[in-house]
């Protein structure tokens, strides 16, 4: 291997293996915290078994002014120096890497599972066992009575930040929900109904997606990805297809790109739309909750047209779609959209013409700017902090290369901004889709796909409706999955919500929550 | 306020008349697959080795479809040269035995209305408390919408509730993860008995996707005891409102 200069890639882009060079850990961390410092961020950091005991690192950062990712990687033995002190957008990928793969970032500030299961080593994947066990590590040597050396893992039964003090009470919620949610279990430190601290633990939804990835392509491969977090079925699809077609050096015909978008779009308004209702229904606004239920489904309704789904499970296929759009089709399809946004425009103009729904909104659950950069929050989230980055403007791929949307932030970081990014997003995706099927290039929908090229990576991003969504798949000598590294936006931004939640009421947690509505599946994989 | 009340006219009414009337379905929906052993060439079996979740089997040259580990994907109808699976724009899929769910065998069996004993305790007022155990939001999306103004699940005296303790049954969600274990068989445990245990989704019924995944257990009914399955992925609302209707005798 060269320990040459990094490797430089768009999105979509693969690289031979062999070309990324393997820094010494001091020149790994140094690129790391220089190109941080010159703006970028992490989009992926996470570990591969090299040799019976060694773990390789990868790094893909991502420069959004340049449009450029960089990988980079070096190799480690059990462990090595924490880039979190540092480098605070390390920590949870720091903690994943410690819990797949049993090394441990010495001085890492908050050591613990995040997923809580077996070391990918002890489950089966060939390699000797580890020494470093993160479910009988405990920060700062405490256990909090737990028995240091438990050998089952139970998912949330760890020592969590803690306060003393008058009066300071802990209140924990989950990981079974009150409503119709999937489960989590949030810890918080309260003085009355403020808010100190919110520890967030999850990996009550972990299903062993990334281990079952390895040596695919297979069967399974596409209801793993339509199933990784299952509002986001078309992003992680399609971010997937547009792995294995740059590994296979297939290209999509220009009708499937844009029905490609179409979908994924179809799935940012459906999920938006659903998401202001609901925010209008955690301050009990109901007027707006009431119809933002039901055009959600209006969108969904107008996937499930396309492809007989309304989560559109089974239109994406590496090589392009399966389901095309006839003429009759299209024009429901447009009739449908008219309506649709006649619809969501009455409803959701109600929330700001309404001076209660503002005054609950407004300052409810901030996240500054330098917060959402030091963190390397992602998608609403960062752009409701003021910081403006979309996938779809800063590494497009597909029809966004030619076909712009207009990034939408704002700058308050407020439930209110989040809420209203979303608003701005839901008119500008209703006038794309309009462009595109006024311009539908006409052609297959589907070209053959051949072999995926061995020894080789590639970074896969697309902007799902929750943010940046990051795979990065490297293949083996056969051109089978050697890794196949997914980062759901969530993955970034649970940490925003618990900055959000400090010195807030906890009777707003709902409201945060759902402004932030991130995706517990995608975390846990 | 006056703005208010505009919005409420140009909303319109818009709840289904389902099961009055008939539902109104995407035309391309991927509804009960019929399956038509007679059409099978000798020696065939793409459609089983296509499949992602094993649901297809051959067995003495007939061709069995477990709808409980369907993903309900275009795969098996797309392969087939000859037509011997193909997707119906058909609805109606819950059962209320684990076995009825293979098609290929005998004619299907929709599920059963409860006897008149519970349906005297259930049938008018039914809480449910929902688990997601591993579920990926497809199907815990497709049950929410069930409160919304479309399907209205209130007028059918349906409703889901926070609290176990307030339910008289669960909808579980997800393949039930390791994870989820503890916390379902819990929720089971809080909620008072006579109770219904009601299954949503390929991976609830199965595993799904996940099926033999050291991670999960299989579906539901390794843990709790299932009254009712509701194969999809995720079932489209209907479906699960049909389910639901014919556990309380309220649609035949």
């Amino acid at each position: 291997m060269k320990s040459g200069a990094p490797v430089f890639l768009r999105n979509g882009d693969t690289a031979a293996l062999a070309e990324i060079p393997a820094a010494s850990f001091a020149d790994f961390r140094e690129q790391i915290l220089q190109a941080i410092e010159n703006g970028a961020r992490i989009a992926g950091l996470f570990g591969q078994p090299a040799g019976t005991d060694r773990v390789r690192l990868f790094a893909v950062l991502a420069n959004d002014a340049e449009g450029q990712l960089t990988l980079i990687s070096t190799e480690i033995t059990d462990s090595y120096p924490s880039l979190t002190p540092a480098c605070a957008q390390a920590h949870w990928f720091e903690r994943e890497i410690a819990e797949q793969w049993g090394v441990r970032p010495e001085g890492h500030p908050w050591l613990k599972p995040i997923r809580f299961h077996k070391s990918f080593h002890a489950s089966g994947t060939g390699v000797p066992p580890v020494s470093f066990d993160i479910h009988n590590f405990a920060p700062e040597s405490e256990t909090h009575g737990r028995d240091a050396r438990a050998t089952t893992i139970a998912p949330g039964v760890t020592n969590f930040f803690s306060m003393d003090g008058d009066e300071i009470h802990e209140v924990a919620v989950g990981p079974v929900h009150a409503g119709i949610i999937e489960p989590g279990h949030f810890r918080f430190q309260c003085h009355g109904e403020h808010v100190f601290h919110l520890e967030i633990s999850l990996g009550y939804q972990h299903r062993g997606v990334e281990r079952a990835l390895v040596g695919g392509p297979d069967k399974r491969t596409i209801p793993f990805m339509e199933t990784l977090a299952g509002d986001t079925t078309i992003g992680h699809t399609l971010a997937y297809c547009e792995a294995v077609e740059a590994l296979a050096s297939c290209r999509v015909p220009a009708r499937a790109q844009v029905l490609r978008a179409i979908a994924l779009e179809l799935e940012r308004l459906a999920n938006h739309t659903g998401d202001l209702g609901m925010l209008a229904n955690d301050i009990g606004y109901l007027p707006t909750a009431s119809y933002c239920g039901r055009i959600r489904g209006d969108f969904l309704n107008l996937t499930a047209l396309i492809c007989g789904n309304r989560f559109g499970r089974g239109l994406l296929r590496p090589g392009g779609i399966l389901f095309d759009l006839d003429d009759a089709r299209q024009k429901q399809l447009e009739e449908r959209l008219t309506q649709a946004r006649e619809d969501v425009t009455g409803a959701v103009e109600l929330l700001w013409n309404s001076s209660s729904v503002r005054a609950r909104f407004e300052n409810a659950g901030p996240v500054t700017r330098e917060t959402a950069q030091e963190l390397g929050l992602v998608g609403v989230v960062a752009r409701a902090s003021g910081i403006e980055h979309d996938v779809r403007i800063q590494f497009p791929s597909g029809i966004y290369r030619f076909a712009q949307i207009p990034v939408s932030s704002y700058h308050s970081g407020s439930v209110f901004a989040r809420a209203f990014v979303r608003w701005m997003e839901i008119q500008r995706s209703i006038a794309f889709i309009f462009d595109q099927l006024n311009a539908l290039p006409a052609g297959p929908v589907r070209a053959e796909i051949g072999a995926l090229a061995p020894n080789r990576a590639v970074v896969s991003l697309t902007e799902g409706w929750r943010g940046e969504i990051c795979h990065t798949a490297l293949t083996d000598t056969a051109g089978k999955f050697a890794r196949y590294k997914i980062v759901d936006p969530s993955f970034h931004n649970w940490m925003g919500l618990a900055m959000a939640m400090r010195g807030q009421q906890i009777s707003d947690f709902p409201l945060c929550n759902k402004s932030f509505n991130l995706s517990y599946c995608g975390h846990d994989l | 306020m006056l703005k208010v009340l505009l919005a409420r006219a140009q909303q319109k009414y818009r709840t289904v008349g389902f099961p009055k009337e008939p539902p109104v379905l995407p035309d391309r929906l991927r509804g009960r697959p019929q399956v038509d052993s007679a059409k099978c060439p000798p020696n065939c079996s793409v459609c089983a080795d296509v499949c992602p979740t094993e649901a297809i089997s051959i067995k003495d040259k007939s061709l069995r479809l477990d709808l409980g580990r369907c993903l309900f994907c275009p795969e098996c109808e797309r392969a087939c040269p000859e037509g011997a699976i193909r997707f119906t724009p058909e609805h109606r899929l819950a059962a209320s035995k684990r076995d009825a769910l293979v098609l290929g065998e005998k004619e299907f069996q929709l599920a059963k209305a409860l006897d008149e004993k519970s349906r005297k305790i259930f049938g008018r007022s039914l809480k449910l408390r929902q688990v997601s155990a591993g579920g990926c939001n497809g199907c815990e999306a497709d049950v929410n919408v069930l409160n919304t103004v479309v399907f209205d699940l209130g007028r059918f005296g349906i409703q889901f509730v926070a609290s176990p303790r307030h339910a008289d049954g669960l909808l579980i969600t997800g393949p039930v993860t390791q994870n989820m274990e503890l916390a379902l068989r819990k929720t089971y445990e809080a909620v008072p008995s006579p109770k219904l245990i009601i299954a949503v989704g390929a991976c609830a019924i199965s595993g799904g996707p996940y099926i033999g995944h050291a991670e999960q257990k299989n579906g539901a009914d390794g843990v709790v005891p299932v009254d009712i399955y509701i194969p999809g992925c995720p079932p489209h609302p209907i479906t699960i409102l049909d389910g639901l209707l014919r556990l309380l005798g309220r649609i035949e």
